[in-house]
């Protein structure tokens, strides 16, 4: 019984993913509904669609290291889609940012990017995500070859973008950011340590 | 044969009477806050039972003159939404973290370039003038406004009262400093206590109003309980909360904003569309109330109040001053 469990359990980790993934847009949507989101209820759609593309940000870049460090190769299979899932809310974020608190007045937001550093920083990191959601695919990472590997190193740009992003906008009391920027460079270090440990 | 035993403890080790009584008070101050926080969990007491409990009626005040023709801001957003960093940095902290305060009793010492230096009772500033309604935009630096129906009296009363010397040139608003009440004063996010500013034909405008209260009650202590300045033509930050202090001075004083970050907020902070922050755009705001679909509304000068208050600049380089 509990065999078959585990074993329904194991062949369905992606299924369990994606569920679970949808639980912050679901109560975006409950509290929407509900009129639950607050005094400034698009602040906190802004707020909570970022602070999930940067929780699965984090979640992704730790894939690779949970590979290396506990050499379960399975880890790998989960990347592209949680990356994807972070392409999804940081969309989400965007769409918010662009529809929600500028209704599309581009001179409006041109303005807002290119005077204020938090938001050109944030932009960046989106605009780099594009690519990589579009040359997520099986087909494209056939047709890259050797260039997808490096193209996708810009994951780790887009790690620092979206860290500066979140510690730029806050006024005073950094400790939030600043435990995204520690968890990060963890997630990095742990990545130099893997090296080193092959080469001796 | 006497034996006898040397102490254990050392004399470093023993607690001061003074200690002693401090940690008594912080841990009564933690065990009733932990006592609200469960009952909260366990839903035995609703947010709104805890605030109507100490809601109290202002009974005698006089309708606003200034009655501002914009739809009011609901009193939960008002309540519920609030920066007040003595309580917390997060917007929702100020209205639980503010619960153990208290207002009263209260005494605000004036000090400075003054006649004498006096000490006034709360009780005794609300018999200074009466009290009158006062419906404000209030405007965040951080982009968003509300507004309020304040209940207080122009400050050039108590200033009066207060009988400053030829020599006061600026007025300063000192802030409690006590993280026993205030919470989010055990964090040095600002430098305690809090301090603001203005010059002195500033304070004396009929604008400028000592709130002690909103929507027809007692402030809430999450609104800047007892005691708070209003200056709707600045930005919110400028309106120190819980003021026990009010110092006459030559000199500008260096507020608490202007020390934490000096290239974004200056002694001036007049609302003005045409001066960006770093960070926040200034040429237009969000009315809290809205819901999901509301779009941002553009930020008047001066907040919309030129006419009372424009002639306090004139000539003056509002960029240099921002």
């Amino acid at each position: 019984m509990l065999i078959k469990f585990y074993n329904a359990l194991k062949n369905n980790i992606k299924n369990i993913i994606l569920l679970l993934s949808i639980i912050p847009l679901t109560r975006l949507f409950i509290l929407g509904l509900n009129d639950g989101l607050g005094a400034n209820p698009i602040e906190f759609v802004e707020r909570s669609t970022g602070l999930w593309s940067l929780v699965f940000l984090m979640i992704t870049l730790s894939m690779t290291p949970l590979r290396q460090w506990s050499g379960i190769n399975n880890f790998i299979q989960y990347r592209r889609m949680l990356g994807l899932l972070m392409f999804f809310y940081a969309s989400l974020h965007i769409i918010s940012y662009v529809w929600l608190d500028h209704w599309f007045d581009i001179t409006e937001i041109s303005k807002d990017i290119i005077k204020h550093p938090y938001v050109l920083v944030g932009f960046t990191a989106f605009l780099f995500t594009v690519p990589l959601a579009i040359t997520s695919t099986k087909a494209m990472m056939k047709r890259l070859g050797g260039r997808w590997k490096l193209l996708h190193k810009l994951v780790y740009l887009i790690g620092i973008l979206a860290v500066l992003h979140f510690l730029w906008l806050v006024k005073k009391d950094h400790t939030e950011p600043l435990i995204y920027a520690s968890v990060f460079l963890s997630l990095i270090a742990l990545r130099i340590a893997h090296k080193f440990r092959r080469r001796h | 044969m006497l034996i006898q035993k040397k102490s254990d403890i050392i004399p470093s080790e023993i607690t001061t009477k003074e200690n002693f009584e401090n940690r008594r008070t912080f841990i009564k101050a933690a065990g009733a806050s932990l006592l609200t926080a469960s009952g909260l969990l366990t839903g035995l007491i609703s947010n709104s039972a805890i605030a109507a409990s100490s809601r109290q009626k202002i009974n005698a005040y006089a309708k606003s003159k200034y009655g501002a023709e914009e739809k009011l801001t609901p009193y939960d957003d008002v309540t519920t939404y609030n920066n007040y960093y003595e309580f917390g940095t997060s917007k929702s902290d100020p209205a639980i973290e503010s619960r153990l305060f208290k207002p009263n009793p209260w005494t605000v010492s004036i000090e400075g370039a003054v006649k004498k230096n006096k000490q006034i009772s709360i009780e005794d500033i609300l018999k200074i003038a009466p009290l009158e309604e006062r419906i404000y935009r209030m405007r965040c630096v951080e982009g968003w406004s509300m507004v309020i129906p304040w209940i207080g009296f122009p400050l050039s009363k108590l200033i009066q009262w207060a009988e400053p010397t030829a020599n006061a040139k600026f007025v300063e608003f000192i802030s409690l400093n006590d993280d026993l009440m205030m919470p989010g004063q055990r964090l040095h996010v600002l430098d305690w206590p809090y301090i603001e500013g203005l010059r002195m034909d500033e304070a004396m405008n009929p604008l400028t109003i000592m709130a002690v209260g909103l929507y027809g009650e007692v402030l809430p202590n999450q609104n800047g309980a007892p005691m708070r300045l209003v200056v709707p033509w600045k930005y919110g930050f400028k309106g120190a909360k819980a003021i026990v202090k009010i110092r006459f001075t030559e000199s500008m004083p260096r507020t608490s904003w202007m020390k934490a970050g000096p290239n974004e907020y200056g002694f001036y902070a007049n609302v003005n569309p045409t001066v960006d922050h770093p960070r926040w755009t200034q040429s237009s705001e969000r009315r809290i109330g809205g819901g999901l679909f509301t779009p941002r509304i553009k930020t008047q000068m001066f907040n919309g109040y030129t006419e009372q208050v424009g002639q306090l600049y004139t000539g003056m380089d509002l960029i240099k001053n921002f």
